[in-house]
């Protein structure tokens, strides 16, 4: 064998410290950072709500009924059974953050798949297509609808619900960014290369359109708390007692004159939550904008 | 244009098959035997049979999709087992409050978020961006019935200024009908407009700094002109297609909103259907939201392809 080796081709494709740049750009926006303080602020109560919560959110005491928030024992009051709304809260944005975490999760593991494999392989485009184009004729509440129908109202009907009425926009997103790599010169390089499809979508466009999906990841989460909030509200999602800020707000409707705490609360915590995660995916994408802009 | 037309047409007819075959293969997925879903409360082996020969479902599958086809087509959606009524007349009766209520919200939601978008671009750097990005991000953050549960509590059941729940048909007292609905399509309305301030603030700040914008400037035109002229007539495309793209969300908004303000809408329907397990009305929802947001979208389509003649182009391509 004497001829001679082709040297496989290796144009770089990441810029080294990317990773370090996007970290440094982050850390000197404040807007970011509060919101990532708030999140983590809510993430590790969310964890350790188990031991942290005051009361057991299902415990009901009847001769406390409707407490005003300031109450002692009671920091944020209590509901119309007594329960402690601060303990319920904790829980509720716990079960908030699963469900939201398990939709990003279902969304993701769905559309990454099917939107390179939309972008980068021409026969399957329109296929995929079509398939994004049903997704989206049935709009998530529907689906949810639907769904409780077939397999009844839970926590993971909730998140499969919401985690794929998000999937067509993921695989859009995630389409057009692949069609844009591959017609990039180490892309082509290394499918000249005789690099297998696999290999190639594997080491050079997934690892590159990255950044595309964590944006993508982060817009999902707000979105999903949004939506458990809506379907625990209708009683398609989360069922009571367990406590859930969707439910905590549909039964605060029925006595919020009386106790407009109840009312006020949950949909304050379902606020900050979806905020923080806005904020902070505004600034994600900000950050990893090559323009650098803010936009 | 023709080809872009028929091929866009196929799409959409061929998403609407899909659709079809999907919401009847989900009413077969139900657990147990759709006999039974569908009689309600007559479970007599007659009442059964009957069922099964109304519905198709002594045939086989392909001809049982025929036969639920051909009736959906002649307007036929089968009969509600709670109420006794041909679901297609309930459908007649909550279709138009659900339509005035989201035309209603697409309209204060492109007039509130195109004005704000508008004024964040070209007041960019100001306080009046910041004041209106912070607006939209809270607008995209906040549930929107929680903020319908407090204009209840807060400005219907305290001032009185609004009718807390109830409905009135527009021909039988306008005003009254305005003053029931407007509140809701403020409310539904919100989410709407952040998104469109998101984006025809992007989409203005991209068109102030194209060249086009560079020459009306240079040439003299006042700014309003220039803003109003070019800048914001090309910054309206993305308007449209938000709007088109925003629908599922906002039939879901819809829904709750509904819900909370006790309007006898489409999607009071569908929560009262799904808690009373009332099977013929929820696949007729389904079908009707699926073949509704296909059409819409189509004309959408068609519209953008009117405004711009370079999606046609592409789409010839």
């Amino acid at each position: 064998m004497s001829v001679v080796e082709a040297t496989p081709v290796t144009v770089a494709a990441p810029e080294p410290g990317r990773g370090v740049r996007l970290v440094r750009r982050l850390l000197h926006n404040p807007l970011a950072m509060t919101s990532l303080v708030v999140l983590l602020v809510a993430v590790v109560v969310a964890v350790a709500s188990p031991w942290l919560a005051p009361y057991s959110p299902e415990q009901t005491d009847f001769s406390h009924t409707f407490s005003p928030p300031g109450t002692p024992g009671h920091l944020l009051g209590t509901d119309d059974l007594g329960r402690d709304v601060l303990s319920r809260l904790m829980l509720g944005a716990r079960a908030s953050l699963e469900v939201a975490l398990l939709a990003m999760a279902t969304a993701m593991v769905v559309a990454v798949p099917l939107g390179l494999a939309a972008g980068y392989f021409r026969r399957w485009d329109a296929v995929i297509s079509r398939f994004t184009d049903l997704l989206l004729a049935f709009p998530f509440l529907i689906l949810a609808v639907g769904l409780a129908a077939i397999r009844g109202a839970s926590l993971g009907n909730a998140a499969i619900a919401i985690g794929i009425a998000q999937v067509p926009s993921v695989i859009r997103v995630v389409r057009s960014d692949t069609l844009h790599l591959k017609s990039l010169d180490f892309v082509a390089a290394s499918i000249a290369d005789g690099a297998g499809d696999l290999w190639v979508l594997g080491r050079h466009v997934l690892p590159n359109a990255t950044s595309v999906i964590l944006v993508q990841a982060t817009v999902a989460l707000p979105a999903a708390i949004l939506g458990e909030a809506v379907l625990s509200f209708l009683g398609l999602g989360i069922q009571p007692p367990s406590p859930s800020l969707g439910t905590m707000l549909a039964t605060a409707q029925q006595f919020a004159a009386r106790a407009p705490w109840a009312a006020v609360l949950p949909g304050v915590v379902i606020m900050v939550l979806a905020l923080a995660f806005n904020v902070f995916g505004d600034a994600l994408r900000d950050a990893l904008d090559p323009r650098g802009s803010r936009r | 244009m023709a080809r872009y037309l028929i091929t866009r047409a196929g799409q959409s007819l061929l998403t609407l098959v899909l659709a079809t075959v999907v919401v009847f293969l989900g009413m077969r997925a139900l657990p147990g035997d759709p006999a039974l879903a569908l009689a309600g409360e007559d479970r007599s082996p007659a009442g059964l049979a009957a069922v099964r020969h109304e519905y198709g479902l002594d045939q086989s599958l392909p001809a049982q999709f025929l036969h639920f086809v051909t009736h959906a087509l002649h307007g036929d959606l089968g009969t509600s087992v709670r109420t006794g009524l041909p679901v297609s007349s309930m459908l007649g009766a909550a279709l138009p409050v659900t339509v005035e209520l989201s035309v209603l919200a697409i309209v204060l939601a492109t007039l509130v978020g195109v004005g704000a978008g508008v004024l964040a671009a070209v007041r960019r750097g100001r306080p009046a961006e910041w004041f209106a990005n912070g607006l939209a991000l809270v607008g995209l953050s906040v549930p929107h019935f929680w903020l319908g549960l407090l204009a209840i509590l807060y400005l219907s059941v305290a001032t009185g200024l609004f009718p807390a729940s109830g409905f009135v048909s527009l021909f039988d007292d306008p005003l009254g009908n305005l003053h029931h609905i407007i509140l809701p399509a403020v409310i539904l309305g919100t989410g709407l407009a952040a998104v469109i301030m998101r984006q025809t603030r992007s989409s203005m700040l991209d068109s102030l700094s194209a060249d086009y914008v560079r020459t009306a400037k240079a040439k003299g035109l006042r700014p309003g002109a220039v803003i109003g002229r070019h800048a914001l007539r090309n910054s309206l495309i993305v308007v449209v297609t938000i709007v088109g793209l925003q629908l599922g969300g906002l039939i879901s908004g819809a829904v709750v909103t509904e819900q909370i303000f006790g309007l006898p809408g489409f999607g009071k329907m569908t929560i009262d259907a799904v808690f009373q397990r009332d099977y013929p009305v929820i696949q007729a929802v389904v079908l009707i939201t699926a073949t509704a947001y296909i059409v819409i979208n189509f004309l959408v389509d068609l519209l953008y392809s009117v405004i711009d003649p370079r999606i046609r182009v592409a789409g010839e391509a």
